[in-house]
């Protein structure tokens, strides 16, 4: 690992006494002294702020620019509209996964592209060596900051900020150049939590105005920090996938379940279509599964789940859920043993613990 | 001190205390311990009359991020677990030293117990933590 970064919002997140760790080379809040179980609860009942300025971002540009994604994305952007996203996987020729990342059409020959921090370096080289025709790529990842205000009390405390309506932005949609307390920013509707919320880019030197000015907005509002801790527990409630865990080089989005996100029949080939399309039909022998665990105990990832003596697949992602206050998990299983409300062994230091496997998402909130 | 540790108890490097009590000593986590993991949801408890051995693993404390030892203070067998525990392990968050108690081990050696800190070496020993930190 090289050099640790700073976000512009260090010194903020210091001031709130945040737990400082490095993440993908940032140095970022994990927690808060209100405590990673207290940042869920102000997330899913009023709305927490957090630093995600990690993420990177590319620009897509060019008439080319949608034949290009057609190809290097599984999900289809044709029928995507300006102002509107899409998440979709990248994958490799054999169906793994370089990256999942989000897509923002700004019109047909421009795209604004969110990806994972650790794999910022990683992509923008797979972007580039995939690339031709009228493209143009740009990695624009250290001249962004990004903010993620996620819960149900975000859209009010967003709007006293900008003129845009907020209540006519649907899910997965944004607007760019738009004024949030006069600094000029990206606004979307997404967010990594499972509540509503929002996701605001903007440059650098504008970062510190925006975050003091929604964070004094908040103030009315019960708005409260929060870190990458709660941040993992909450997608892991929303049953989003993070890379390094349901994804992965050596895992399809096939097996993480996120079928509705790769276009098997697209018309203009893209990138591990043929391989994908080969496990569709020959199937797999590691699937993603919800578990919820029946005796006390901790899913941690990486370990074992059993039937009986049979080793049948591994914890992906597990924690104690605040929201829901049971112990859950993400695990790859054998689907031809692993059947949705049966009952399986995860293995714990020096024995097993009985988990069920449940639908997932674990939490769906309310509309 | 932003860390509660109490006079009497003798306090170990791993952050444990334990309190002798005819001829055992009840062991638990320090306040500073406690604070560090954050929220814990999970204890696994030894066997009573298992043997531990000083400064190995005796039980495993969770909290929702990280996974610690709890390493007994002496060696000696386990005469009593407190259970109530194994349901509310946040018991530890809100009285390390009180009714979240983790073990209590017979004493053999009690030279065991001198060797460890009391409170005020273990403030200080605290104080050098945080500023390496």
């Amino acid at each position: 690992m090289g050099e640790t970064k700073k976000t512009p919002f260090y010194e903020r997140h210091a001031a709130q006494n945040g737990k400082i760790v490095d993440y993908s080379g940032w140095l970022l809040p994990v927690q808060f002294p209100q405590g990673l179980v207290e940042e869920v609860h102000d997330t899913r009942k009023r709305a927490t702020i957090f630093d995600v300025s990690h993420m990177g971002e590319v620009s897509v540009e060019g008439k080319d620019a949608e034949a290009y994604l057609q190809k290097i994305l599984a999900n289809d952007v044709s029928k995507l509209k300006d102002n509107a996203i899409i998440y979709s996987p990248v994958c490799y020729p054999d169906g793994g996964v370089v990256d999942d990342i989000l897509i923002y059409r700004i019109n047909s020959e421009n795209f604004f592209l969110v990806v994972n921090a650790a794999n910022t370096d990683k992509d923008y080289e797979w972007f580039q060596d995939n690339c031709s025709g009228d493209v143009r790529l740009q990695n624009l990842s250290a001249e962004y900051a990004q903010i993620a205000l996620q819960g149900p009390n975000s859209k009010s405390i967003l709007q006293e900020l900008t003129d845009i309506n907020l209540a006519d932005m649907k899910f997965y949609r944004f607007q760019a150049d738009v004024s949030v307390a006069g600094v000029n920013s990206i606004v979307s509707r997404t967010g990594y939590t499972g509540e509503d919320g929002f996701e605001v880019y903007c440059k650098n030197d504008g970062a510190l105005t925006l975050w003091d000015a929604v964070w004094e907005a908040g103030q009315k509002k019960e708005l409260r920090p929060a870190g990458l801790g709660a941040r993992d527990v909450l997608r892991l409630e929303a049953s989003l996938p993070l890379y390094g865990h349901e994804l992965s080089k050596d895992l399809t989005p096939l097996q993480a379940g996120l079928n509705r996100f790769v276009a098997l029949d697209k018309q203009d080939p893209f990138i591990g279509q043929e391989a994908l399309q080969k496990q569709k039909q020959e199937g797999f022998n590691r699937k993603l599964f919800g578990l919820e665990m029946l005796e006390r105990g901790v899913p941690r990832e990486g370990y074992p789940v059993m039937a009986g003596k049979d080793e049948i697949g591994w914890i992906s992602s597990g924690s104690y859920s605040p929201t829901l206050d049971k112990f859950i998990a993400m695990a790859f299983l054998d689907p031809e043993v692993a059947k949705q409300g049966e009952e399986v062994d995860v293995a714990i230091r020096k024995r097993t613990y009985r988990a069920k496997i449940t639908k997932m998402p674990f939490y769906r909130r309310d509309k | 001190m932003k860390y509660n540790v109490i006079d009497g108890l003798k306090y170990t490097q791993q952050h444990e205390w334990a309190r002798p009590e005819d001829g055992t000593a009840v062991v638990g986590l320090s306040d500073y311990a406690q604070d560090k993991l954050g929220e814990i949801v999970f204890v696994e408890l030894p066997d009573v009359g298992a043997e531990v051995e000083a400064g190995k693993s005796a039980a495993v404390i969770e909290s929702v991020k990280a996974v610690a030892d709890l390493y007994a203070p002496v060696d000696g067998k386990v005469t009593e677990v407190n259970e109530a525990l194994l349901d509310q392990p946040e018991v530890i968050n809100q009285d390390p030293y009180g009714e979240g108690w983790v073990f209590k081990v017979e004493v053999k050696d009690e030279s065991q117990l001198d060797k460890l800190m009391d409170k005020p070496a273990y403030e200080e020993f605290i104080i050098k933590e945080e500023e390496e930190e």
